[in-house]
């Protein structure tokens, strides 16, 4: 095979990897702040992803445009989730608080079995069938816009936590949770509002998504798992961790399917993580904990 | 040795349990077809259940990925049978070591690098999600279309190759669940289990009292792997049908952990309540609904994360410990009552 | 070989932090010494490298005359320490007695020896009529005790006591005073204790090793430390308790 289809496939890869770096980038501040793993991650992000799918076909609004509603009813669903269910288990031990995370996971994902039926569904855009070319390089269109929104979404989520107050006080939050109580802060609302921000993030990242790939339910499950490799090997509770673990999965998966075969591509990413955990537990960009 | 196992057990724990066996031993004579297969498979999740808790109840470790080894015990059997002919009672040794190879494998991953708690779950889904795509793939037995047995001939029961009527497999697995109630009830009263439940409870102390936190921690991940391939066999040999995408799937590892989570994680009558609870609620709910001609995936689900949601949310340590107080089967049967 | 412990010049850095630094000191067999030092002076960090909880950047700490710096705490444990720690850990779901088997089970070859070892030490701390009580049941001064009892459930030839009087009324202090005394003089187990309560180290110890910014000052007897200048003017600026 010609160089070429390596590097296309390289480049569509990184492109994909940066909407999964965003997904990720949810699961990694609900975590970091909040201290919970989400388990219902992916099957949050399907659900947004049929959401947009209905506002797609109501409104025939773009995808990209259609982000902005679905976060914010994700950042809503987000919200309520913790400060309905998840915050009475705050306190409770590790592995009961991912039980309840697992029950809802397995509630939303067969809700939407129910609702939306097994089958696989896509949304169809007027730049669906267009390309970019850069010299040797050919990629999708609709890959870039996602690629590019992902990228324009994490910036602001940087930069609320860096420059807004809110975000300091969230930070602080994760820092120090008694601290942050002690100076008067009300902790409980704060991780209702990272739980929504995170939340959010998936909504966006699932709107994106939708312009380059079909949605099912029984992705959920796979896209949860999918977003625990990318945390794990970018550094639990780094920021840019999960953008590079987002970038790293994707570039893995996409040559690891033109080597071998697509429906094996999963497994490239498993064995990336196993290595991550071998040589360096704490992820790429994480710091070791004392 | 019987007399030490019994030494401890309340007197009327132990006249429930004789009751409860009894009426086990006798169901099959009443049940029909069907009833028969339900009580197969809250038998089957009361096995699986208690070697799932082996690891989690007793050691503290969560996996999320019990499938891993039922699939794998399920596979290694089923080929050599298919393949060569070989009963399932000597193919079961490959299942064990197979399934106990992929339990070391995991387990020191995960503990000699610190990979602990939440990861250690994610890590076991990893594993669990690698063997269902590299089963897709492994043409030996039929990737992804499927892995067949000969269907059995119902007439004549060959215990010895595993074909056989349903009722014969109903009397295996309840006797696997019996060994495997009493096994865990003489594990549990070891030193093994007394360390296991020190590190369950606190790691640190535990390896302060001189207790090898790694060397029993595997010891925990490969019985519970061995046990549960076992699961896997009769499972192979019960339905004659095995694909990737069904047994190694992660419904499958979080249906198998709902029996002991609903009915008292750590507890050694918790598995056999909870595959009770759960199956027999969830059975009847299909009967109801196929009764109103309403037939919907997925419904079965949604209401084992309900029960689930519930139980987490109100019953924190499962039904059976309320239930052991209220029958006045003190910290009952379940755990060790010292004097 | 006179002293069960020797620590020479240990050292430790936490991100780049000095929490210990170069600390030598011996524990002489059968005596009973305690590690004195203003909050966050390195006393636990010690601990910690004795235990086998972490090796010391630099130095060596010598069990007997065996280098044991770096090995694991549960072969430190079966080397002959036993430990306690400053914020308890005990085996919440468990009773009490099964959390002193736990320990006994170390050197019992059968857990129900182990369990009658376990009974004789809970009887020997006064927990005796506790032992089937849920550890989580216990008040903070009964789950001090329960550390100490699974501390020795594991035989040890040295006993590490970080702050186990602390939180403890002075009766009950005294009581445990007078079972470290007995433990010391009857059985021969030479202890080292991280203690904030005065009164105790000074009724307890032979010898006193002072610790501050991670660094030894001053060691000695009791009179000796006490007088000591330096000693004196490391805990006027920051507490009053000498």
């Amino acid at each position: 095979m010609p160089v070429e289809i390596y590097l296309n496939v390289a480049a569509s890869g990184l492109l994909t990897g940066l909407v999964y770096g965003l997904m990720a980038l949810g699961l990694s501040v609900i975590f970091g702040v909040v201290r919970v793993v989400n388990f219902a991650h992916g099957e949050m992000m399907t659900l947004a992803m049929f959401l947009t799918l209905v506002l797609f076909n109501a409104l025939k609004l773009d995808p990209l445009v259609l982000m902005v509603p679905v976060a914010a009813v994700m950042f809503v669903l987000g919200y309520l989730m913790q400060a309905g269910l998840i915050n009475p288990f705050i306190n409770r031990p590790e592995h009961s608080q991912f039980m309840l995370l697992v029950a809802i996971a397995l509630v939303l994902v067969n809700v939407q079995l129910i609702v939306f039926g097994p089958d696989a569904q896509g949304i169809r855009t007027r730049y669906s069938f267009d390309s970019f070319k850069l010299g040797p390089l050919v990629t999708d269109a609709s890959k870039v816009y996602a690629a590019g929104a992902a990228l324009v979404v994490a910036a602001a989520l940087f930069a609320f936590f860096r420059f807004t107050l809110l975000g300091k006080a969230i930070r602080a939050c994760a820092d120090n949770y008694d601290g942050a109580r002690v100076v008067g802060l009300n902790v409980k609302r704060l991780y209702a509002l990272t739980f929504g921000i995170g939340s959010a993030c998936v909504g966006a990242a699932g709107a994106m998504l939708m312009v380059v790939s079909d949605v099912t339910p029984a992705i959920g499950p796979a896209n949860t798992l999918l977003a625990f490799v990318i945390v794990i090997t970018g550094g639990l509770g780094s920021m840019p961790g999960a953008l590079l673990g987002g970038l790293l999965i994707g570039l893995t998966e996409a040559l690891g399917g033109v080597l071998f075969t697509p429906s094996a591509k999963s497994m490239f990413a498993f064995a990336l993580l196993v290595l991550v955990l071998l040589f360096r537990p704490q992820g790429i960009l994480g710091r070791r904990e004392t | 040795m019987i007399a030490r196992l019994l030494e401890g057990v309340p007197r009327r724990g132990l006249a429930a349990l004789g009751a409860l066996l009894l009426l086990l031993l006798v169901f099959p004579a009443f049940a029909s077809g069907y009833l028969l297969s339900v009580g197969f498979l809250i038998l089957h999740f009361a096995f699986v259940g208690q070697a799932w808790n082996i690891m989690m109840g007793f050691a503290g470790q969560l996996s999320l990925g019990h499938s891993l080894y039922v699939g794998l015990g399920a596979y290694a059997a089923a080929a050599l049978y298919v393949h060569f002919g070989i009963s399932p009672w000597i193919g079961l040794g490959a299942s064990v070591g197979v399934a106990m190879i992929a339990g070391a494998v995991l387990g020191f991953l995960a503990f000699r690098f610190g990979v602990a708690g939440v990861y250690f779950a994610i890590l076991t889904i990893a594993f669990a999600e690698f063997a269902r795509i590299g089963f897709d793939h492994f043409s030996w037995v039929q990737g992804s279309s499927g892995f067949f047995l000969p269907v059995a001939n119902y007439t004549t029961n060959d215990l010895w190759n595993l074909r056989g009527s349903p009722k014969m497999f109903y009397y295996l697995m309840l006797a696997m669940s019996v060994a495997a109630f009493v096994a865990c009830h003489a594990l549990l009263r070891s030193r093994m289990g007394y360390y296991w439940q020190a590190i369950r409870e606190s790691p640190e102390a535990a390896q302060a009292l001189g207790v090898n936190v790694f060397r029993y921690k595997m010891a925990a991940v490969v019985i519970s792997a061995a046990m549960t391939s076992l699961a896997g066999v009769v499972f192979a040999f019960y339905y004659n049908n095995l694909f990737p995408e069904q047994i190694f799937h992660i419904s499958r590892s979080i249906e198998l952990i709902l029996g002991p989570i609903i009915g008292g994680i750590g507890t050694l009558v918790g598995p056999l309540v909870g595959a009770l609870l759960l199956t027999g609620l969830a059975e009847g709910m299909r009967e109801a609904m196929l009764q109103l001609g309403v037939e919907v995936p997925g419904v079965k689900q949604v209401f084992y994360g309900i029960c689930l949601l519930l139980v987490v949310m109100f019953l924190p340590h499962g039904v059976w410990p309320p239930l052991a107080r209220h029958l006045g089967l003190e910290r009952g049967a379940g755990r060790r009552e010292e004097r | 070989m006179s002293a069960r412990l020797e620590v020479s010049a240990i050292s430790k850095s936490f991100r780049g932090l000095r929490a210990v630094q170069g600390a030598s000191f011996e524990v002489p067999a059968g005596s009973i010494v305690g590690l004195i030092g203003p909050n966050g002076a390195g006393k636990t960090t010690c601990f910690n490298m004795i235990a086998g909880v972490f090796p010391p950047d630099a130095g060596e700490v010598h069990l007997e005359g065996r280098r044991i710096d770096g090995w694991r705490p549960d072969q430190v444990c079966a080397a002959g320490v036993g430990r306690t720690f400053q914020i308890v850990k005990p085996f919440s779901g468990l009773t009490v007695l099964e959390n002193v088997t736990v320990g006994a089970l170390l050197r019992s070859n059968d857990v129900s020896s182990a369990q009658k070892r376990a009974d004789e030490i809970l009887e020997k701390l006064g927990l005796g009529p506790k032992r089937d009580l849920l550890a989580s049941a216990l008040t903070l001064p009964d789950r001090k005790r329960l550390e100490v009892a699974r501390a020795l459930a594991t035989q040890p030839r040295l006993l590490l006591l970080d702050e186990v009087m602390a939180g403890l009324r002075p009766t009950e202090c005294d009581q445990m005073v007078a079972v470290f005394r007995e433990l010391n003089r009857a059985e021969g187990i030479t202890i080292l204790l991280i203690e904030h309560v005065m009164r105790a180290v000074m009724a307890l110890a032979q010898r006193i090793v002072v610790l501050h910014h991670g660094e030894v000052i001053a060691q000695g007897t009791p009179e000796e430390v006490v007088r000591d200048p330096a000693v004196l003017e490391s805990y006027l600026g920051e507490e009053t308790e000498i």
